[in-house]
């Protein structure tokens, strides 16, 4: 068998894992219903890199969640991706026993000390490298398989396709790359800029561009979106307001405005999967545990039947999810990010 | 406390560069880090150029370290990494997780900024490893630190950065040729037209951020020379300052002299301003949002 690019095959699992988020108890329900392999889900606190007030699972909740996802046959990861600090380095580890005490399939871990103890107490809990770990390589990959057994990687949306591919041809570690959903420009896990504004960063607080954060000013020139008092963007009547996350607004260099860093788009690699499933990654991510069950019900949906058609080899993606999955985009157009080159 | 200079993250043209060295040879400087940090498209150095200002450094009394790029995308990447792990002479600064896969156990090395070292627990797992120096993540505050000396292993120094603009942030994407409207791939090496990094402003004009190829600086510059004495009271090991085009040789003097008593604190910073790039910062220091100006309250 040879491949479009007369490299052999990888031999890795031809069937992709659907991987979707859950901020929430309905939320994970709509993705279990909809067809998800995998859910992962956060506890309510800074362990994890969606600490949003309202979201995110108490235990009870929790339990309920890995009952209900179970009896259908679908994983439940725990995501414990935040940088745990010395004074409250046992909240982190809490997080991991009650993975291992309530039966989650897998945790989701950034810190390299966090996996230490992880793998030292709960033998047999599955670790995945959270993409906060910031392995771009196989080499960073393979030193937390080398020390910490762990199974699988989920890859920055950093690399280009032709890189996805030489690290899974170079490493022994399930591969899981991003499919869908709001779009980090930044490596995860080396970005301040939201802490350098806010005092919040993802790495040590789970959060980015914090809602507390954001002030909205209706002023003679437009709309304005500040950030901890730094204007963000400026908005004029006829223009759509977005989310002021501070990589997306409109800057000045020189006497040039324009979205310096990126424009408020969202990821879809859809048209892609042919490329992924042949290159042999394990698993897609659907970013998004802060959106709302219905928004998670209609993305699992298209990808699932995507995936599906995909396994099936009728791969072409069809207009109509296309079109389903715009219309649940931030600022309502697509990117393929680093997948594709000249994104770059 | 020792005084290190880190890394040139800018790209000068090389002569700039040579003369740049000459002058820090001749500085008060303790340890030197050298090395392209940022991005595998810049090529007025050679890793045999930087090795020979190495050894010019080294045979000027300067510890010399060789500093690893901090996104590895490729495979070019990857060999390059692993010449200058195997350079035989000089340690080296790991700065990814890939760059500790390949020297664990080898030899001797430096944890850089960027690999995420929040508490004892990774660094005790980097010690394992060979690392005889880390250097804390810039967003860690001073009480953070303060924790981590008391529980860090044995035989590890710590390294804070103390003067510079913040390293904030890293993409795939090249954000100078994203400014020129050209590819990546074409840059035409539009960074050495920024010796200090491309300023972005806000709407209203207020200095921001600085834009550097992939990497996304603080238009602030971080300074902490007003804590030097809280520093050392903390079992600091020693404070970095980030190379910039101009002044950088008066910076060293002036922390030397701040650091051997010739001068007080207040009396350091306000000559400190006058040879930053820009308005100072040590909010990150103080536990708020890294931008907050030195004295100010949340």
């Amino acid at each position: 068998m040879t491949t479009t690019n007369g490299l052999p095959p990888t031999g890795k699992s031809a069937r992709i894992e659907l991987v979707c988020p859950a901020g929430n108890l309905p939320s994970l329900r709509a993705a279990v219903d909809n067809g998800a392999d995998s859910v992962y889900i956060g506890l309510r606190d800074n362990t994890n890199a969606r600490n949003f007030g309202g979201l995110n699972f108490e235990l009870p909740a929790a339990r309920d969640g890995l009952d209900y996802a179970h009896r259908s046959g679908t994983k439940v990861l725990l995501a414990i991706n935040t940088y745990p600090q010395p004074a409250t380095w046992q909240r982190w580890t809490r997080a991991v026993d009650t993975a291992a005490g309530l039966g989650f399939d897998a945790v989701i871990i950034a810190d390299a000390g966090l996996m230490r103890y992880a793998v030292r107490t709960h033998p047999q809990l599955r670790i995945h490298l959270s993409v906060q770990g910031s392995a771009t390589s196989y080499e960073a990959i393979n030193f937390y398989h080398r020390h910490f057994n762990v199974r699988r990687a989920v890859l920055p949306r950093v690399l280009s396709l032709a890189q996805v591919e030489q690290v899974i041809r170079n490493t022994p570690v399930e591969i899981e790359v991003f499919g869908f959903g709001s779009l980090c420009v930044m490596v995860e896990g080396r970005c301040a800029l939201s802490s350098y504004v806010t005092g919040e960063s993802p790495n040590m607080t789970g959060a980015c561009s914090p809602a507390k954060a954001v002030r909205w000013e209706q002023k003679a020139s437009g709309l304005e979106a500040r950030l901890n008092g730094v204007l963000i963007d400026r908005y004029g009547a006829n223009e759509n307001a977005a989310y002021p996350t501070l990589c997306k607004g409109r800057f000045k260099a020189g006497d040039d405005v324009y979205y310096a860093i990126e424009e408020p788009a969202s990821l879809n690699a859809l048209e892609l999967l042919p490329e992924l499933d042949r290159i042999g990654v394990a698993a897609v991510k659907i970013e998004g545990r802060q959106r709302s069950p219905a928004y998670v019900a209609a993305v699992t949906r298209v990808w699932r039947q995507a995936l599906d058609a995909c396994a099936q080899g009728t791969a072409a993606p069809q207009p109509r999810w296309s079109e389903e999955l715009r219309r649940m985009s931030e600022g309502q157009s697509h990117t393929l990010g680093a997948y594709h080159r000249p994104w770059k | 406390m020792k005084l290190a200079l880190g890394p040139l993250l800018y790209y000068w043209p090389r002569q700039s560069v040579v003369r740049f060295y000459e002058e820090i040879a001749r500085s008060s400087v303790d340890i030197v880090y050298l090395g392209e940090v940022i991005c595998s498209r810049r090529h007025e150095l050679r890793l045999s150029d930087w090795l020979d200002l190495a050894a010019a450094l080294e045979a000027a009394g300067k510890e010399v370290v060789l500093s690893t790029q901090a996104l590895t995308e490729s495979e070019s990447d990857l060999r390059t990494l692993r010449r200058i792990a195997g350079n035989g002479r000089f340690p080296v600064e790991a700065n990814d997780m890939g760059a500790v896969n390949v020297l664990a156990g080898a030899a001797p090395f430096i944890a850089g900024p960027h690999l995420n070292v929040y508490n004892p627990h990774t660094l005790s797992v980097l010690a394992g490893l060979g690392v005889r120096r880390w250097v804390m993540p810039v967003e860690m505050p001073r009480h953070v630190l303060e924790d981590m000396q008391h529980a860090r292993p044995a035989g590890v120094e710590t390294e804070v950065l103390a003067f510079g603009r913040l390293p904030l942030a890293f993409s795939a994407r090249c954000f100078t040729a994203r400014r020129n409207n050209l590819p990546k791939d074409d840059c035409r090496f539009s960074c050495i037209d920024h010796p200090d990094g491309l300023p972005l402003d806000t709407l209203e004009g207020a200095p921001f951020l600085v834009l550097n190829g992939i990497q996304t600086q603080s238009a602030h510059v971080h300074c902490l020379i007003a804590d030097l004495d809280d520093l050392a009271g903390l079992g600091v090991d020693a404070v970095r300052i980030s190379p910039q085009s101009r002044h950088t040789a008066d910076v060293i003097a002036l922390f030397r002299q701040r650091m051997i008593g010739a001068l007080d604190a207040a009396a350091a910073a306000r000559e400190l301003e006058q040879l930053a790039p820009g308005a100072t910062c040590d909010g990150y220091w103080r536990a708020l949002p890294g931008m907050t100006p030195p004295g100010n309250a949340p």
